[in-house]
């Protein structure tokens, strides 16, 4: 699947005829190819890409390496996409144009440690009707005797948010190439300047 | 990644700012012309009311909130200052008031909910409009002014050409006779 690295620049909004649409800008690549892999060497197609020149001192020397082999200049990000086979060296946004469904891989905002409303959308105990400093405690978590203990797996408080998160179907609104800008319809997971991978969608309507 | 998240944005919002918008705060009453369309007709109502709210800044994603009492009945809209359906703002009043955002007038009825006029920033536009107008009417004198000369001297330049064509004809020998005597002198 085609796709390339950027950096969330943050949310605006542009004008379609007369309908207001909120987008996402998008700085991505030019991405060079790192490496390569294909099936008989490797066991699968993909692609390596890099994005964000680096300076060396701030890679380890293994790092180094890997790019030296390659010939490519220190990046910041590596990301692997399974069957992609650019032509070009390197990945620009014109692989993307108007109109297209795309999936948005980011690293979610980092909330800390949350409670089970906020984590996993519970509902909380009842405002009134006697609750006492409880009303966003989680509950019961277990049943009694039997079993006798909390099943594994039992949804609790707990650090939330700065995890993987993929927005499936999102449309491309614009793409600028001379300024290496994509719109995006809508949000995208992750803070602003963060690292956020755009694929062709996996959905229907993707390519 | 270096980038400069302003300039990138506002290169994106900068095709949809509106230049027609008139300089205009809370407590103005203005009129805005807006596109209805119904079906595929479309007309433009008026929308007049007091300036309740400006918010998200001076760029293409502000908006501002105009409130009227309608038979009796509070109205508020909001308005995207850069929208395209958007045929025309026009202040009509300065109000002057104490307050950015003016949620307050919400509780009041009547005359209660009158805001007292700002006679100084009133007077400035009428100022600003007079000194327009006549700039207007000086431009267009001068317009007028400079096309009469425009034509004027089109005129004399045509003469003149035909004259010089004249002095060409005759002048030619003498010219001939000044340059050999150069040539001697030299």
């Amino acid at each position: 699947m085609k796709g390339i690295l950027g950096t969330k620049v943050g949310m605006t909004q542009v004008w379609r005829d007369e309908r207001l649409v909120p987008v996402t800008v998008v700085l991505a690549g030019p991405c060079p190819v790192v490496q390569r892999k294909t099936g008989e060497r490797d066991g699968y197609d993909a692609v390596q890409l890099g994005w964000d020149d680096v300076p060396a001192k701030r890679l380890t020397k293994p790092a180094l390496g890997h790019f030296e082999a390659n010939g490519v200049a220190p990046q910041r990000h590596l990301v692997e996409l399974r069957d992609f086979a650019p032509e070009e060296d390197a990945v620009t946004v014109s692989i993307f144009e108007g109109g297209e469904t795309i999936d948005v891989t980011g690293t979610s905002k980092g909330r800390g440690t949350a409670g089970t409303m906020k984590r996993w959308g519970f509902g909380g105990l009842p405002a009134t009707h006697g609750t006492k400093k409880k009303h966003r405690a989680v509950g019961s978590i277990g049943t009694g005797k039997t079993p006798g203990r909390v099943y594994k797996g039992r949804k609790m408080a707990g650090r939330t948010g700065a995890r993987p998160v993929t927005t499936v179907g999102l449309e491309v609104v614009e793409v600028r190439p001379d300024d290496n800008l994509l719109l995006i319809k809508g949000a995208v997971p992750g803070a602003n300047g963060s690292l956020v991978v755009v694929k062709g969608s996996a959905r229907k309507g993707g390519a | 990644m270096k980038y400069n998240k302003g300039a990138i944005l506002r290169s994106i919002e900068q095709p949809f700012l509106r230049d027609d918008v008139p300089e205009f705060d809370t407590g103005d009453t203005i009129r805005v012309d807006y596109k209805v369309v119904e079906g595929n007709r479309s007309r433009i109502q008026s929308f007049e009311g007091v300036v309740i709210a400006r918010k998200n800044g001076k760029g293409a994603r502000s908006t501002v909130t105009v409130r009227k009492v309608s038979f009796g009945e509070g109205v508020e809209r909001v308005f995207p200052l850069s929208s395209p359906l958007i045929d025309g703002i026009e202040v009509v009043r300065r109000g002057r008031t104490r307050r950015a955002k003016l949620y307050y007038l919400r509780e009041l009825r009547g005359k209660a909910s009158r805001l007292k006029v700002d006679v100084r920033r009133q007077e400035e536009d009428r100022a600003a409009a007079r000194t327009a107008r006549d700039a207007k009417k000086a431009q267009a004198a001068a317009d007028a002014d400079a096309a009469a000369k425009a034509e004027e001297e089109a005129a004399a330049a045509e003469a003149a050409e035909a004259d010089a064509a004249e002095a060409v004809a005759g002048s030619e020998p003498a010219e001939a006779e000044t340059t050999d005597e150069d040539a001697k002198e030299s």
